[in-house]
């Protein structure tokens, strides 16, 4: 398994304990936290982003045929993919359930969108016949 | 890595970026910027990432990926497989962007449905002998 894979794997359990936690928290606290009361969006986003889309990207990273030779293929979208995406979904995660702080989510909102599209342009010519 | 395969995972590919568009704006616009999207962008977002992402994703990977068969068709008939990739799209689609919630989330059960009905026999050991323990 590459690095960038294993990077992107283990952030992605990092996540879903993170979400699982918060999962806990936000019934437990019972609206008496202003963060917890208004942080359903984050947990939904550390799940589907943090965690799944995360680790399907660390699996695809390393199973999908490569449209060149390996000596050739350089990881660096990768890369950028795992900053743009963990920058944005932690931005995030400390902005959205806090109003004063909702001038960062337009940021927050492209960093992730930008990991899509790399990811996106990244694997779809990996996705070939042998 | 099949043709079947290969339009499923293209097509997932498309919906992650379709839906994640969707999001960003949603998310963007909490912050003022740009100005809040019409309702259905918000059912849209989820259907495309939930639907159309992760189960062509799923369907796409198991049907290239699954053990084969050694008798016939090495993954089996085709027409499940082409249904469960058409209705799927087509149920994302009128349910996401406001045709029908309850015929699109219909067309995206019958799609799971047909492609249980392939997948079901591929769900066995490989019948590759496993290497040997040294």
């Amino acid at each position: 398994m590459p690095q960038l894979s294993r990077w992107l794997a283990r952030t992605a359990l990092v996540y879903l304990l993170a979400a699982l936690l918060l999962g806990v928290a936000i019934p437990a606290a019972g609206g008496h936290s202003p963060y917890l009361s208004t942080a359903w969006p984050v947990y939904i986003h550390l799940l589907v982003l943090g965690w799944a889309t995360q680790l399907i990207a660390a699996v695809a990273f390393w199973m999908f045929p490569r449209a060149e030779p390996k000596a050739a293929a350089s990881d660096a979208p990768g890369w950028a993919m795992y900053g743009l995406l963990n920058a944005g979904l932690l931005l995030r995660a400390v902005t959205e359930p806090v109003v004063e702080r909702h001038s960062l989510l337009p940021l927050a909102a492209l960093l992730q969108l930008a990991a899509i599209l790399i990811f996106a342009a990244t694997l779809w010519p990996r996705i070939r016949g042998r | 890595m099949p043709l079947a395969s290969r339009i499923f995972l293209r097509l997932a590919l498309s919906h992650l970026v379709a839906g994640s568009i969707l999001g960003a704006w949603l998310l963007a616009a909490k912050g003022g910027w740009p100005p809040m999207p019409p309702a259905w962008f918000r059912a849209a977002h989820v259907e495309m990432l939930l639907a159309g992402w992760l189960l062509n994703l799923i369907m796409g990977t198991a049907y290239w990926i699954l053990p084969r068969h050694t008798t016939g068709p090495a993954r089996g008939r085709a027409g499940p497989v082409v249904f469960a990739l058409v209705a799927l799209n087509a149920g994302v689609i009128a349910a996401g962007c406001g045709g029908s919630l309850v015929g699109g989330r219909a067309l995206e059960a019958l799609a799971a449905a047909s492609f249980a009905l392939h997948a079901w026999t591929r769900v066995r050991p490989s019948s590759r002998p496993a290497p040997r323990e040294p």
